[in-house]
């Protein structure tokens, strides 16, 4: 490096004498920060979502990189939204990164005081199997009049406005399938 | 707004910029109070007092907008003679049976009607929450009524409605809201002075407002004030409900509810719908007008989609598989079930009852008496942890060595690693990309029922049991793809919008949905949102490249359409009422509506347009009906049915409240929906005794950092560290009287629970004057529980289980409490401690505040009821 280009690196050259004389900009660069680039230029790719929080809706670009979020932002082109989020919005990233995440299937025992560890194949088949069996133990065919039921009380369910419409389609269409019908949401709450 | 809404809150501020007033109406000063232009204390519980006077300001002055009301509310029409209004009852209307606690609504309808069939039985109703099913369609009446143009008539619908809010007058106003006469002027003339022809005012509500035992009369208060002002059907007007969920209007509208099939059809019930016949036939409404004539069209088409090829017009589709309601089978029947050891299994899908439900500990109690419990969630929330570490696990009513409750866990997938759509609180559907696979476990809750569904059908293959006839035949084929078999949302919401059996097409809209079995469809409000095999909620062109309605950016249902009843912001000829309040028109040159919107009305049907004399249905609709979707094509301002506690809204003081009813003898919605038990006690309300025992008011809401129980907000560290403690608010003056000091720890009190934090002093907070005393409130957040990384006690333990009668939605939103300094008691000297406060207020067993509290209430009852 010669001794200019030493000189006109120094950050208060810059300052005094370039286009930046608060010195909040390009004068205050150093080589390594020119260099940086946003997460948002890296990523692999970039899914457009929306924000999970509140009924607002606000537009989000999720930016992938090796197969990680690397960064949650708003999406300009929303019109409901401009680009802005909110407190939760802007801390999607954090939620779907978070280190309290569970990934794993945890099973408490009946009168146990701990969980343990349960495959999830067999987790599926344990839950199918007490579906069954509640829904036949408790089974209505009629009424005291003759009039039809098909149902059971025996099992319920709670929640979906926090799930997409095509899952609270299964759900319902499953339920009711099933003859169960209490099912209950955020919405009755 | 500002608060829970941030973003959408842009809007409002972008209004104010343009002149705008903006008036913030709360108990709580909060961060949508700083901005406001006005910011308006309030009693909790008490806005039908408040936008009563309102309409008592716009009626007794003559402030409506006459034109719009005569063309296109029901203001003129006679109301039959019979009817009796809480003005003559003290504070009941005609028709009230004290055996049933339900009204009787022969003598509400209008002259020469006879309510339909079903409506006449209203203990069935109330118990299944039937009136939920008119979020999408007004209930059955007929369009031919007698009116009077001239609005003289004594018993035509304005001058009823004079009479009735004739008494909330601003002195009524100032007494039971505790609202300056200076700020409840500025309110009236604000909001009259800038509805009209020019101007439009938009009412904007957060879902608070639901949970009162008054909430759909507190919404329909609304709707009477925006009706009278021209309000509704028209840009910058409307009654906007600010959802809390990011698809909670999808959950509603695809209903994960029990008494609501899609598209707001109703649930069958045993006693009213034996057949299928019945079935359609109580939802289409013979000899109405309106879109709500082609249900047999809906049903046939749903149960297509739920028994495919099974479903056949010679077997009714199908309708015979369909399970039957008996009564109320909501959550919180079900909760107390549960603690009765009558329910044996219970999935959780995103959803944290152990925080969020109100009677926290009746929701534990519950599932500490189940045989299984599935939890889907992202983190391992307190509805999953209940079982070691809650507050009875503390007192000793939860032992974990002898629960039998057997837990199971399974991760869910976030709304990145999973593809599909949410409804947003302006019935938008936004379609969202998957940005990568989800982690271990974790999976979809499609992924789980979809799954669910095809294991059980596998081990129950070859059944012979008829009652398993439904689920073996269920069409339940859906493609699957990548490592997990994950099943496609895009194929489910093919079948959500519909298509036609034979050549598998999409269709445009639900007026192509058959009644013969020929059309399958999911849920026929969101047909067109797969029109031409596109699927139109993920249409993501920019908002500043379309107009500002920006049409091209998700699907809004029906059909798209962003402002409801739209051809009201045209005049009865068609022409938009101001050229700056434009946004549909009749195009008279092209013959057809036009605009910014997709037009809420028939394309090409005229404003000229009068039905022949027998016209049924959509062809009875004449070219100025707006309302499509009502049986008389007019926005009533009262309701001759559809609502189970009366036509109009009235003023009642809350189940728990700290006051007499300034306005009449009847205390509290005499049509309210009580449970009484042990675990959901209410406190003595006048004019009972030992109203002093819990002698302030506490009311529960939201910060912007936190979302609803926590299960998403206390577990992310940027929003733990935000708001990293539960603490509560509380006037200068009422610290003063109960020596609550600014920081320091203290605690709330209710015969259902109590509750401590840290004290926040704060004139966020007014003390009211009210009646002859001072009100003090208190306020909440609620998002707490004892895991994640902010944690601390739930706020909802303090609540109780008290319900509107036409939805089944709970009070929560004011009760009756105690303040104390310091922490609470811990373990079995908590018990003791609230035992205490119910023995001094004499409900130490349980109770409930009465339900009929005039004078006049037996004599009143055979007054209003006409001879049989
Ligand atoms: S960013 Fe905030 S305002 Fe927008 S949807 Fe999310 S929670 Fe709601």
């Amino acid at each position: 490096m010669g001794v200019r280009t030493w000189f006109e690196s120094w950050p208060v050259y810059r300052q005094l004498t370039g286009t930046d004389p608060l010195g909040r900009g390009a004068a205050a660069m150093s080589r390594r920060s020119a260099e940086l680039a946003p997460r948002t230029e890296a990523a692999d790719s970039m899914a457009r979502s929306v924000c999970p929080y509140c009924a607002v809706g606000c537009g989000q670009r999720v930016y992938v990189k090796d197969g990680r979020v690397t960064q949650i932002e708003g999406d300009p082109d929303s019109p409901i939204s401009r680009g802005r989020l909110c407190p939760k919005g802007a801390a999607s990233k954090n939620l779907v990164t978070s280190r309290f995440r569970q990934t794993k299937v945890r099973y408490r025992r009946p009168y146990a005081t701990e969980w343990e560890d349960l495959d999830l194949d067999t987790a599926m088949d344990m839950i199918a199997d007490r579906v069954i069996a509640a829904r036949a133990a408790t089974w209505e065919d009629v009424d005291d009049e003759g009039r039809p039921l098909n149902r059971t009380l025996g099992f319920s369910g709670l929640g979906g406005a926090t799930l997409d419409n095509e899952e609270n389609y299964l759900i319902k269409k499953l339920f009711t399938a099933l003859g169960a019908i209490q099912i209950e949401n955020q919405a009755r709450i | 707004m500002a608060e829970c809404h941030p973003v959408g809150f842009q809007w409002a501020m972008a209004a104010k910029e343009r002149g705008a007033k903006i008036f913030h109406v709360d108990p709580r000063f909060t961060r949508t109070s700083a901005l406001a232009s006005t910011y308006v204390p309030i009693r909790a519980g008490t806005d039908i007092a408040f936008l009563g006077g309102v309409i008592n300001y716009i009626l007794s002055n003559e402030l409506d907008f006459r034109e719009y009301v005569l063309a296109y509310t029901n203001a003129a029409t006679i109301v039959s003679e019979d009817f009796r209004d809480t003005e003559d009852l003290d504070g009941l209307f005609s028709g009230y049976d004290p055996d049933t606690g339900v009204y009787d609504p022969v003598t509400w309808q209008y002259q020469g009607h006879e309510p339909q069939a079903a409506a006449r039985d209203t203990v069935i109703e109330r118990e299944t929450a039937s009136p939920l099913q008119h979020e999408s369609h007004g209930p059955g009446v007929s369009w031919r009524v007698d009116r009077d143009e001239t609005l003289r008539h004594p018993r035509c619908v304005y001058q009823i409605l004079k009479r009735h809010f004739a008494r909330y007058t601003p002195e009524v106003v100032e007494q039971a809201c505790g609202i300056p006469r200076e700020k409840f002027d500025e309110v009236c003339r604000a909001w009259t002075e800038n509805s009209g022809r020019d101007r439009t005012t938009a009412l904007v509500y957060s879902v608070g407002w639901t949970q009162h035992s008054v909430g759909a009369q507190y919404i329909r208060t609304g709707a009477i004030i925006q009706l009278l002002l021209g309000n509704i059907g028209r840009p910058g007007g409307g009654v906007l409900a600010l959802r809390g969920h990011a698809s909670i209007q999808g959950s509603t509208d695809i209903p994960t509810l029990f008494n609501l099939l899609p598209g707001y059809l109703p649930m069958p019930v045993a006693q009213l719908h034996p057949t299928y016949s019945d079935w359609v036939t109580s939802i289409c409404h013979p000899k109405q007008k309106g879109f709500w004539h082609h249900a047999p069209a809906y049903c046939a088409s749903l149960l297509k989609a739920y028994w495919g090829e099974a479903a056949t017009p010679d077997n009714d589709f199908c309708y015979g598989y369909m399970p039957r309601l008996t009564g109320d089978h909501g959550i919180y029947k079900q909760v107390f079930d549960m603690i009765d050891g009558k329910i044996k299994g219970y999935f959780l899908m995103g959803q944290n009852p152990a925080v969020g439900s109100m009677n926290g500990r009746a929701q534990r109690l519950g599932m500490a008496n189940l045989d299984w419990l599935v939890v889907r969630d992202l983190f391992e929330i307190e509805s999953a942890t209940w079982w070691k570490n809650s507050v009875e696990v503390e007192t000793g009513e939860i032992v974990p060595t002898e629960c039998r409750t057997e837990v199971f866990f399974i991760p869910a997938a976030s709304h990145v690693e999973k593809e599909g759509t949410f409804t947003q609180t302006q019935r938008l559907l936004q379609w969202r990309e998957k940005a990568l696979d989800p982690p271990g476990d974790a999976r979809s809750d499609l992924w789980f029922f979809y799954h669910l569904g095809r294991i059980v059908r596998q081990k129950l293959a070859g059944s012979t049991l008829p009652r398993d006839r439904a689920i073996l035949d269920l069409a339940w084929d859906y493609p699957t793809h990548g490592p997990h078999d994950e099943p496609s949302a895009d194929a489910v919401l093919r079948e959500i919008n519909g298509y036609d059996v034979k050549t598998g097409l999409t269709l445009r809209t639900f007026g192509q949905l058959r009644d013969d079995g020929s059309t399958v469809g999911g849920c026929w409000i969101y047909c067109g949102v797969y029109a031409d095999g596109v699927n139109q909620a993920a249409r993501r062109r920019p908002g500043g490249e379309q107009n500002y309605v920006a049409p091209e950016w998700g699907w809004a249902w029906p059909d798209n359409r962003r402002i409801l009843y739209n051809r009201a912001s045209a005049d009865p000829q068609g022409r938009p009422w101001s050229e700056r309040k434009a946004y549909v028109w009749w195009d008279g040159k092209k013959g057809c509506w036009d605009g910014y919107d997709q037009p809420d009305f028939e394309k090409t049907k005229p404003p000229s347009y009068r039905p022949g004399p027998d016209a049924e249905g959509v062809e009875a609709i004449a070219g100025d009906d707006p309302f499509i979707m009502l049986g008389d094509g007019k926005g009533w301002l009262y309701a001759s049915s559809g609502l189970l506690d009366g036509p109009m809204p009235t003023h009642y003081e809350p189940p728990e409240s700290l006051v007499r009813n300034p306005l009449y003898g009847q205390q509290a919605n005499p049509v309210r929906k009580v449970y009484d038990r042990p675990e959901n006690i209410t406190h003595p309300s006048p004019p009972e005794p030992h109203v002093g025992v819990y002698p302030y008011v506490f009311t529960i809401a939201r910060l912007t950092e936190h979302h609803t129980a926590g299960g998403m907000s206390r577990y992310v560290e940027h929003l733990a560290e935000l708001q990293p403690e539960m603490f509560f608010e509380v006037s200068p003056e009422l610290a003063a009287e109960r020596g609550l000091t600014h920081l320091d720890w203290g605690h709330v009190v209710t015969a259902r629970g109590v509750v401590e934090g840290r004290v926040l002093v704060t004139d966020r907070l007014t003390p009211l004057p009210v009646a002859d005393r001072v009100v003090h409130q208190i306020w909440l957040p609620y998002h707490w529980g004892p895991n994640g990384w902010s944690r601390g006690d739930s706020a909802n333990d303090l609540g109780g289980m008290v319900l509107d009668p036409n939805v089944l939605i709970q009070e929560g939103k004011c009760g009756t409490c105690d303040v104390r300094p310091g922490r609470r008691p811990q373990g079995r000297e908590l018990v003791t401690y609230l035992n205490d406060y119910r023995r001094r207020a004499g409900i130490l067993e349980s109770h409930h505040t009465p339900i009929i509290t005039t004078d006049t209430a037996a004599e009143s009852y055979r007054q209003g009821r006409p001879d049989k």
